[in-house]
């Protein structure tokens, strides 16, 4: 019972955490890209992470964070048209390729020993190098604060003042695409992700449109970046085709076009996760499986999970069947 | 605007005289100028491998008339179609180095102004507005969606207004009578909150009419109109592109099948094997001989679908010419 109760406290606690929020908000990116315009982004872990070093290396470097964030901003501006000029004018495929490697790229880059004095190499950044100026600006106070079944400090790392700007991020960010979808130049995008021929036809520029959707999307991956290295460390290995990966399982999950899709996957996502490993961990026994053995075991649920979902519910939980289902025929 | 569905009678309009009364006098040979041409094709190429699909070396669209342009199956018609729709271009299109001589590139104009290589999106801003022969309804927007994506000067197009919903709604309800008109008199309006999707092949194809429309273009371009469509709804439409040509848009459309061309169109334009064979007013265009050895054989004026004609005496007839061909071979 305690550890069942221990579980059930663990899923609370990663709800509402500043890594589900980041998760959230990147999917809320690539909701923009796949759900909305169709286009296939495999390297949002790319953008995150291009986001998440400007910022850092920003801060680090004596900016104040406003320009550090600006700075995350505009980088993952200039990656979107890098990525985009060429590919766009393609088909699909092309842009998936070249997402994917391109967020590859950046990740190896990130992570040589050549650029270690800049980026950390394979060791990243700690948070404590670029954290402070952030936590400055609370003011929540100190001491430790209880609010319903969550107990945490006021300010400090993993904190409420962190898990209180991640999720208004998140909120804003919902309020953003809920206003931008139910115009005009939302239903352009829709258009687009039908038949591109058929919008061009009727006097759109469709490789502007599918521009801003690219840049737009991968400027809120940039900010999903910070918000996850805020709390924690910067590492290019923690954002790597695993995340890009995790982000597409979450959108699915909730449902791909729909506003709050993105946000109640990411936190279903990670319930899941320690759902599975908290049961097989309480009711399987140690020699069959082991702690180590629990959290792969728990993988293993996602992707069947996700498998599930794609087959049997392919609008995902929150998704209109009649609008978007991830067509697999 | 009436919701009576005009109908393909003998009586004609007083825009219909006028309209054969404007190509009266030009003579009926392949690549006449016209009084008033509202678009102008010059050394029209397109190659694909060693196979000359369009060459066309000159042509003119009469304003204000319905052109028809027929030919056998791969006569180039639709290709033709996309060269000056500017979704494919032109082998013979001006290159910066090498390619033809000044004289000889591709050179079109539409409405006074240079269309040879300005692409899809600003071919369509122009007011050259086409459909599909394939229907390009998209297919999980609504009706009203579709409509209203057809529509020109949105200025919640733009990202930066569309946030603000006040800054476009006028337009937006602007737009969305017109939708709900043209969806009245294409019979559609009690589908309007349907995904366009669920539609029935033929009420697809006056869907796309319909959202061409939306753009008040000043040239219609049909690609196959009636393809696919039943005799009943054909009938209907060709009542709609006629009533397109009396209230002064000009309509350019392909079709194969010579019934309906004969019925509705001013001027007639034949395509085989990529070149323009012959021009005509559509009463006399079929007695030309060149027509009837590139197309239409000698039965053309035999509705083999229609069991009433062929009795058996018709039967025997035609058994009796195969034997005499065979004979003569």
């Amino acid at each position: 019972m305690d550890q069942l109760l221990g579980t059930l406290n663990a899923i609370l606690n990663s709800a509402i955490s500043p890594q589900t929020a980041a998760l959230a908000i990147a999917a809320i990116g690539l909701n923009i890209h796949f759900g909305y315009t169709g286009l296939l982004n495999f390297g949002q872990a790319g953008f995150m992470l291009i986001g998440a070093y400007a910022f850092a290396i920003s801060i680090i470097g004596g900016l104040p964070i406003i320009l550090a964030v600006i700075i995350a901003l505009v980088a993952a501006l200039i990656f979107a048209l890098i990525l985009g000029i060429p590919t766009l004018k393609l088909r699909g495929d092309y842009l998936a390729i070249v997402t994917l490697s391109a967020a590859e790229v950046v990740r190896i880059v990130g992570r040589s020993s050549l650029l270690t004095n800049v980026t950390g190499g394979s060791n990243g950044i700690t948070g404590n190098e670029y954290r402070s100026p952030f936590t400055d600006l609370s003011f929540f106070g100190d001491g430790r604060v209880d609010f319903g079944p969550w107990n945490y400090d006021a300010t400090g790392s993993n904190g409420w003042w962190f898990i209180a700007t991640a999720w208004f991020v998140v909120a804003l960010l919902c309020l953003f695409v809920w206003a931008i979808m139910r115009s005009p130049w939302g239903r352009v995008l829709r258009g687009i992700r039908e038949d591109e021929d058929a919008v061009r036809s009727l006097g759109k520029n469709v490789y502007s449109y599918k521009m801003q959707a690219l840049i737009l999307g991968g400027v809120i991956g940039a900010i999903a970046g910070i918000v996850y290295i805020l709390p924690a460390s910067l590492q290019a290995d923690s954002m790597g085709r695993s995340m890009t990966y995790f982000i597409f399982t979450a959108l699915l999950l909730g449902g791909a076009a729909t506003v709050f899709g993105p946000v109640l996957g990411a936190i279903v996502f990670f319930a899941i996760r320690l759902f599975v490993q908290g049961i097989a961990g309480q009711f399987v026994p140690g020699n069959i499986m082991n702690g180590q053995q629990t959290e792969q075991f728990a993988w293993i649920v996602i992707g069947i999970t996700l498998m599930l979902v794609v087959i049997f519910r392919p609008q995902g939980i929150l998704g209109n069947k009649k609008e978007l289902s991830f067509d697999v025929k | 605007m009436s919701s009576d569905v005009p109908t393909t009678t003998g009586t004609m309009t007083a825009a219909g005289a006028a309209a054969k009364a404007s190509v009266a006098g030009v003579a009926p040979s392949p690549g006449v100028s016209k009084p008033d041409p509202i678009l102008t094709v010059d050394h029209v190429t397109r190659r694909f491998g060693g196979m000359t699909a369009v060459d066309v070396g000159h042509l003119e669209v009469q304003r204000g008339i319905i052109t028809a342009l027929i030919g056998p199956n791969g006569a180039g018609k639709t290709t033709f179609f996309n060269l000056i729709t500017g979704f494919d271009k032109p082998s013979s299109a001006p290159k910066m180095i090498g390619g033809p001589k000044a004289g000889e590139a591709a050179k079109s104009t539409f409405n006074g102004t240079d269309v040879g290589s300005i692409g899809a999106t600003k071919a369509a801003k122009k007011g050259m507005v086409r459909t599909f022969q394939l229907t390009k309804a998209l297919s999980k927007l609504t009706v009203l969606e579709n409509m209203r994506l057809g529509a020109k000067d949105q200025p919640g197009e733009n990202l930066f207004v569309s946030i603000f919903k006040p800054l476009w709604a006028k337009r937006e309800a602007e737009i969305t009578e017109k939708a709900e008109e043209l969806l009245a008199r294409f019979k559609l309006l009690e589908k309007k909150d349907d995904m366009a999707g669920s539609l029935s092949g033929g009420q697809k194809k006056l869907l796309e009419m319909a959202r061409a429309l939306m753009s008040d273009p000043v040239m219609i371009m049909l690609d196959e109109p009636m393809a696919g469509v039943n005799p009943a709804l054909t009938q209907s439409l060709l009542g709609h592109i006629q009533a397109l040509r009396d209230e002064g848009m000009t309509v350019l459309f392909v079709e194969h099948d010579m019934h309906m061309v004969r019925h509705i169109s001013d001027w007639v334009i034949v395509m085989a094997e990529g070149k323009v064979v012959a021009e005509g007013p559509s009463g006399t265009v079929m007695d030309d001989p060149a027509v009837i050895d590139a197309y239409l054989g000698a039965h053309h004026n035999t509705d083999l679908g229609d069991d009433s004609l062929l009795t058996d005496e018709v039967a025997e007839e035609l058994a009796a010419e195969v034997t005499a061909e065979e004979g003569k071979a």
